[in-house]
């Protein structure tokens, strides 16, 4: 069967003046529908390169990205990006902030009415109605984000990256995110590809762990499935053997075995 | 409790006032004093230079050559309203006598006065500073967004950015006076002159900060731009603009000074009416007012530059979006 989104053999070099550096080395990807994706790895390991490429904003230098049958070479609302830093657009509010992206998305193909009641509702998934006429600045770091995913899901993506989405928040608030983030992907079942350097977020809200080597000639090292039943409790997780389980095989992935060889070689 | 805290809030409220209070009042006495050791070196200094023309005017004889200057203006309006009177009554009169008869209309053919020419260099100024901007904001924003646009156009900036004023204006004399030909112009030719001059050297400021400006929007935006896929124009008009108009505004205050300081030069050079025009009469009439007068043009073309420079900032507070920068 093929799967909804795939990566063949995706390689992508980066050219500076002096050298080229090989940035991503014959990576392979199956996603299937629906299915809640995490990219792990050490800092500078080109998990974002991944991310990139998928999202259209990188081209790879060998190989491609299908996604429902088509090959990916520019971006595209198909495959919306939730920024690590938001990426709020700082002089508008954050209605117009969502409408800048439904307006251009849907143009044509939804009345006025419509477009508005798509983000009202969108921004009512994240929890940000009380906000709507707030600008960027006058929010706490943790509201944009909601805001900048709110945009991401508007775009009614096949597929949701999203960049370190909650790397720039404190420990509260990052949970109270991802609890969000699990609700709405139980509810809507939309893909999502995340990158995150946080172990214990990709085993609570991953369907499929993808663990990266060390760059340059970053690969794929290993996939993990997590078979957690949904919906997860975090409090609950904490005790929870499996969930532990899995937690020990990314930590042994990331500071141990084959990896660890490969930062001191 | 409640009513203790009322009282403490009210009292730190005015103590914040206070120090508020004291801090404009210090700001305002160092501004005064500043003004005050100004004006008395200058009464110190003007004192012991003479010239040809007499002693350097100090502070006193600005003061009175201001007043004359203004004197002169506020009669040069009186003849011109009493010609204008006289002429229509006499037309009226004809008129009445014979309703066929060819009216004819002049115009005041009096001597500009100070107050005329800084009108007129206001005009000229405003007239180049604004052809120059349609040039150089859209040149800035193409080369700010393309590299290719940008190592095409760099290399002509870069050399015509540094030349004087002085140097282009007999050129732009000779291309004026060969293409701007007309039955009737609409504008005098030393006017074009001076405000294409004046244009050609405040062009490059705005072009240079906007193309840095366009260039450093964040690349995120730029992102974001690209997954919904905004058409270029939009992206220009939503993303690029909104993001490099404090960098446009400084371009455009820079430009806007450095206008003013060539139409000067332009003025007393092209001979085209306006404070340049009057510095350089003055000068040649060398009369012991002369010095005086041209003091007075001197502080009046600083007032002036720095009142169009604080224009420009209140444009800039109107049409930015962040409001919370401090504006220098």
């Amino acid at each position: 069967m093929r799967s909804y989104l795939e990566l063949s053999n995706v390689s992508i070099e980066f050219t500076t003046k002096s050298s080229t550096f090989r940035a991503l080395d014959k990576v392979n990807l199956h996603v299937n529908k629906g299915e809640f994706i995490s990219l792990i790895g050490h800092s500078g390991c080109g998990k974002s390169t991944v991310l990139n490429i998928v999202a259209g904003l990188y081209q790879a230098t060998e190989g491609g990205v299908i996604l429902e049958g088509k090959e990916i070479n520019a971006p595209g609302p198909d495959r919306a990006v939730v920024f690590q830093n938001h990426a709020l657009l700082p002089w508008l509010t954050v209605y117009q902030n969502v409408e800048l992206a439904v307006a251009q998305v849907f143009k044509g193909k939804r009345s006025p009415a419509e477009i508005r009641d798509w983000i009202l509702h969108n921004l009512d998934l994240v929890h940000m109605t009380h906000a709507l006429d707030k600008y960027p600045h006058e929010i706490s770091g943790g509201m944009k984000q909601r805001v900048g995913i709110a945009r991401g899901l508007a775009m009614e993506p096949k597929v949701l990256l999203m960049d370190e989405p909650f790397g720039a928040l404190d420990a509260l608030t990052r949970a109270h995110l991802q609890d969000e983030v699990m609700r709405i992907h139980a509810s809507l079942n939309n893909t999502v590809i995340m990158i995150t350097h946080d172990v214990d977020e990709a085993v609570l809200l991953s369907d499929k762990i993808v663990m990266m080597t060390v760059g340059p000639n970053a690969r794929i090292g290993n996939i993990l499935d997590v078979k957690l039943p949904r919906p997860r409790d975090r409090l609950a997780m904490a005790n929870d053997t499996q969930y532990n389980h899995y937690r020990q095989e990314v930590l042994k992935f990331l500071y141990g075995g084959h990896n660890q060889q490969e930062l001191a070689a | 409790m409640l009513r203790r805290t009322r009282v403490m809030t009210s009292e730190l409220l005015s103590r914040m006032s206070g120090v508020d209070m004291s801090a404009l009042l210090r700001s305002w006495t160092l501004t005064v004093f500043g003004i005050i050791a100004f004006v008395l070196l200058w009464e110190l200094g003007a004192s012991r230079i003479d010239t040809a023309l007499g002693k350097f005017p100090g502070p006193q004889q600005v003061w009175s050559q201001t007043q004359s200057l203004y004197d002169d203006h506020v009669r040069e309006q009186d003849r011109r309203r009493e010609f204008y009177a006289r002429q229509d009554q006499r037309n009226a009169e004809r008129l009445a006598a014979n309703p066929d008869v060819d009216i004819q209309v002049r115009d005041y053919t009096g001597r500009p006065t100070f107050l005329d020419q800084i009108k007129t260099s206001l005009i000229t100024v405003a007239f180049g500073f604004t052809l120059a901007m349609l040039v150089a904001i859209p040149l800035g924003i193409v080369c700010g967004l393309s590299n290719t646009m940008y190592s095409v156009v760099n290399p002509v900036v870069q050399v015509f950015k540094p030349v004087s004023p002085l140097a282009w204006l007999p050129l732009v004399t000779m291309v004026v006076s060969a293409l701007y030909v007309t039955e009737s112009p609409l504008v005098s030719k030393a006017f074009l002159t001076s405000a294409i001059t004046v244009a050609l050297c405040c062009l490059w400021p705005t072009v240079i900060n906007t193309t840095v400006g366009v260039a450093s929007v964040d690349k995120d935006l730029v992102n974001v731009s690209r997954v919904i896929q905004l058409p270029a124009l939009q992206h220009v008009r939503k993303i690029v603009l909104p993001s490099a108009i404090p960098m446009i505004f400084t371009g455009m205050r820079l430009s806007l000074a450095t206008g003013w300081m060539v139409l000067i030069a332009a003025e007393m050079l092209a001979q085209s009416p306006g404070l340049g025009k009057f510095i350089w009469d003055e000068f040649q009439n060398g009369s012991s007012d002369s010095l005086g007068r041209i003091m007075v043009a001197v502080l009046a073309i600083g007032l002036i530059g720095f009142l169009l420079d604080k224009l420009m900032l209140l444009l800039q507070r109107r049409m930015s979006w962040d409001k919370s920068t401090v504006l220098r």
